[in-house]
This record gives structure tokens, C-alpha cells and sequence, in this order.
């Protein structure tokens, strides 16, 4: 079992070189072309790519690596997540529970999503300090965080189910309400929010394509793929990591790990995507 | 409204203690979460996080303000642009390409001593030959050669780029000058990029 995991890994690991090359070929097309149509042709090579890799992607190594930690003693108190950590739907049952996220847990008193309860229970149950985990909460391209393991694997066990954010939950409903005044929030020098970018249908920045989060289809673009294996770099990020990043390019100061602020943006966000298939860790450009 | 609300709650007393979720103020509640939960980080301090006066009417109108305010607050945000000194109002437009390519500035990760760009083409269709630009603002394909290039022409142009919001109180459009991202001379070099018969913009 553990020899077939290895050989796995292996393999991933050398297509994963190859990932790393594969979005350089369009850009070593002829110049001839009309560069939008040749951009699109690029967005249309990836999208073809991404399906092909669905079933292998490199955010299974990671996913592998998540699964160990979960199952290992681990912490100052030396317990496993899987004999503490309840992710909602009983303690060390993770089929279905990604998709079920964020929702309330009385034992925080907060809404959580994925992420910020797998650190709640790192800190609580296993005796981790959360200051330690958020000095570093994100990868870069030399280091990959547990709980981006951790939460990769998470994810995983809810492949290809459906979102349920259980948006009748009251303390979950008002989490939602929130999160959306989060996100038509403007301020900063630039007067931007979320809604700027991601509040209408059918605009782009440069030749990206801007998600409407306040639909159900623009909401499951923003859900999609997350936790994704970012080629660029070749990275694992998570969702937290996302917000984080459009703050940053909002030109807003940076939100804190793990905060209400995240979460009550991800309820909005994920909740207008319920009833919709999750298809796993994805790949990102 | 808010008085009934308290009125009512006077009258029944025990109905305090229950979550006044149909009534909740989520802007409010959104407020304090963003107070609470965003630190600073290399050039994007907390301050940032507040709302100005423009900004806090937008917020509160949905983007929609009454008319009598968006009119007197347009005309605040148009006695703030700053002209240069010269009088003179077109640069350079090759200059003002190189500014609207670069989406540079202001982000926690750039360095706050390098010059910020205009990032015209995020949102923009402006020359021809660049093809990757977005779609949020209107295109400004002949932006000159649909307006000439008047005294008249360049000085709204010169404005609408130091503080678009001085023409619309809720544009998407940040505040290039008013917020000193751009300099005059950039806003200068731009409004060449987008009248100057020179331009590729106006060919």
C-alpha cells in the first residue's frame, strides 16, 4: 500500500515538471497571430489540459501528504486530528465535509470554514499555537504549510459532491448577510471592492474573465478549483490564500488568518454556489 | 423606522435578548469585522480600511446616490484637481502608453518608492495594437479623434483622469490624482496617449 502511494508520488512528480512547462507553449506561437485571439486559444488550451489532468493532478501529492497528518499524532498534546477533529459531520469524518462548509460550530461559537476549523483544531485538540501556524499560513515555492496539506486532503473527500452551505443555519444566514456588505465594501485609495471586479456579468481585467459572485455560476467559478495547485510557481494555495490575494490587488490592507472577516466572505461567496458539484482540488494557471 | 424599533423593544422588554436578525444592521456588522480582522502590511496601512466621505455615500446608496448630493459632491471632487503650473495639459503619449500598461502601485507587495502605473488597459480598450485589455470601463479607441483636441476637450480629459468621480460620484474609476497615484506629469502623458492626433489611439 505504502510502496503503491510512493510510486504514485513518483509519477506525479515527473508529470508535474511537465505541468510546470506546458503553459509556456502558447506564448511560443508565432507573433503573427492577433494576440487576443491567440490568448484565447491559450485560455481554451488550458481549459482542454485541465480536464485531461482532472483525474491525476498534482494536488494529489499534497492531498497524500495531508491524509499522513491527519491520521498522525501530532502537537503538544499528541492526538490525531481523525480521533479529535469534527469537522461537522462527526468526529474524523471528512466524506462530504468541504462541501458542507463554512458552517456553524457551537464549540468555536463561529462559523468556520474548512480551513479555519482544521486550525481550530490543530490549536485545540492537538496544542498547536495559532500565532506559530499564522506566521506562515500560506506555501511559497519552497515550503508547503501542514494545513494547506491538511486541507487539501479535506477537500478531497468531497470530490465531486455537491455545495450545501447550510444557509438556514440562523448564525451561518447571518455569517452570509455579512459577508456580502464585505464585499460591496469600497475604500482604500483606490475605492475598490470586491463587487468592482466581481459584481456584474461579463467584464474583464486585461484578458481575464471576472467572475459575478453574486450568481450561482459566477459564484461556483469562484469555488472551483480551490485548494489549486497554481502552475505558476507550482504551488498548493487554498482558498483563504485567494481573499487574501484579491485584498491585496484591492489595495487593502492584508485580512487576517483564519478571521471572521474570511469566513463570513467565503459563506457569502460558497453559499451562492450551493447545489453545485465540487470537483476536488483543482489546478490553477 | 429605528425609532419604532425602539419603541417596540421598550414596550416588550423580553424581546431584547432575542437576535434582531430581521432587523439587523449588516453594514454595521460588516464594519466592525473589517475594523477587527485586517492588519497592516508593507505600504497598506489601516487607515485604509475607513471610508471617505465619497466613499461612505457610495457605500450606503448601493452606488446610487440621490442626484442633489452626487451633483454637489461632483463638484467637490472637480475643485480638487490640481493643474499643472504651465497650463499645459499633453505630454508625451509614448510616456502615456508605458503608464497605462503597468498595473503597478499601492499593493502590499510593491515597493512604495517606484512610480505607480495607470492600469488604463486593466479596464480599457485604448491603442489598437494592444489586445489583451479588459472590459470593466468603455473603450477609448479614438478616444481624440472622435473629440479633437481642444482646450476644452483636454481639460476634462486632464480631470477625468486626476478624479474621475468628480464626473460620476460612484465610477468604478479610482481617483488617480486625488489619491496621488499619478503624478501631473503622468495624467499629462495619458492625456496625450488619448488625444494626440500622434497617438495610435486617434490613427
Amino acid at each position: 500500500m505504502k510502496q503503491n502511494i510512493i510510486g504514485a508520488l513518483c509519477a506525479l512528480a515527473v508529470m508535474g515538471g511537465a505541468f510546470a512547462q506546458a503553459p509556456k507553449k502558447p506564448a511560443a506561437k508565432p507573433a503573427a497571430a492577433p494576440a487576443a485571439e491567440a490568448k484565447d486559444a491559450a485560455t481554451l488550451e488550458f481549459e482542454k489540459f485541465r480536464a485531461e489532468m482532472e483525474d491525476s493532478n498534482p494536488a494529489e501529492l499534497f492531498e497524500a501528504k495531508g491524509q499522513e497528518l491527519w491520521k498522525s499524532k501530532r502537537g503538544p498534546k499528541n492526538v490525531s486530528l481523525a480521533e479529535t477533529c469534527d469537522l461537522g459531520q462527526g468526529v474524523g469524518k471528512i466524506d462530504g465535509a468541504y462541501v458542507k462548509m463554512p458552517r456553524y460550530f457551537a464549540d468555536a461559537d463561529a462559523v468556520m470554514d474548512a480551513e479555519r476549523r482544521i486550525v481550530w483544531c490543530m490549536v485545540e485538540k492537538q496544542g498547536f499555537k495559532f500565532d506559530d501556524i499564522a506566521k506562515q499560513p500560506f506555501a511559497n515555492e519552497t515550503f508547503t504549510p501542514d494545513i494547506t496539506n491538511l486541507v487539501t486532503y479535506v477537500a478531497g473527500h468531497s470530490r465531486n459532491m455537491k455545495i450545501a452551505v447550510p444557509l438556514n443555519d440562523p448564525k451561518v444566514r447571518e455569517a452570509y448577510e455579512t459577508g456580502k456588505e464585505i464585499a460591496a465594501y469600497r475604500a482604500g485609495p483606490y475605492d475598490f471592492s470586491c463587487n468592482t471586479c466581481h459584481g456584474v456579468e461579463g467584464k474583464r481585467i486585461r484578458m481575464q474573465n471576472l467572475p459575478n459572485l453574486s450568481t450561482p455560476k459566477g459564484a461556483m467559478s469562484g469555488v472551483q478549483g480551490w485548494p489549486g495547485y497554481r502552475m505558476t510557481g507550482g504551488v498548493m494555495l487554498t482558498h483563504q490564500w485567494r481573499m487574501g490575494d484579491c485584498f491585496r490587488q484591492q489595495r487593502f490592507p492584508q485580512p487576517k488568518y483564519a478571521s471572521d472577516a474570511i469566513a463570513y466572505l467565503l459563506t457569502y461567496m460558497i453559499g451562492n454556489a450551493n447545489g453545485q458539484v465540487y470537483k476536488g482540488p483543482g489546478i490553477k494557471r | 423606522m429605528t425609532k419604532t424599533i425602539l419603541l417596540a423593544a421598550m414596550a416588550t422588554p423580553f424581546l431584547i435578548a432575542l437576535p434582531a436578525a430581521a432587523d439587523a444592521d449588516y453594514r454595521s456588522q460588516a464594519i466592525a469585522v473589517i475594523k477587527k480582522d485586517f492588519q497592516p502590511r508593507g505600504q497598506a496601512s489601516l487607515d485604509r480600511l475607513a471610508e471617505d466621505g465619497l466613499q461612505a455615500i457610495c457605500n450606503r446608496t448601493g452606488n446610487k446616490p440621490p442626484k442633489y448630493i452626487a451633483e454637489r459632491m461632483e463638484a467637490d471632487q472637480l475643485a480638487g484637481v490640481k493643474f499643472p503650473a504651465d497650463g499645459k495639459l499633453m505630454g508625451d503619449w509614448k510616456e502615456g502608453e508605458k503608464i497605462a500598461q503597468s498595473g503597478r502601485g499601492f499593493t502590499w507587495t510593491d515597493n512604495p518608492g517606484l512610480p505607480v502605473g495607470g492600469n488604463c488597459y486593466n479596464c480599457h480598450q485604448i491603442a489598437p495594437k494592444e489586445t489583451s485589455f479588459g472590459t470593466i470601463g468603455t473603450s477609448l479607441y479614438q478616444f481624440g479623434k472622435l473629440r479633437g483636441n481642444s482646450a476644452e476637450i483636454q481639460k476634462y480629459t486632464y480631470s477625468k483622469i486626476w478624479n474621475a468621480k468628480a464626473f460620476n460620484l460612484c465610477s468604478e474609476m479610482p481617483r488617480f490624482g486625488h489619491a496621488g497615484a499619478l503624478t501631473e506629469k503622468q495624467v499629462k502623458d495619458l492625456v496625450a496617449l488619448l488625444l494626440d492626433p500622434e497617438s495610435p489611439v486617434n490613427k
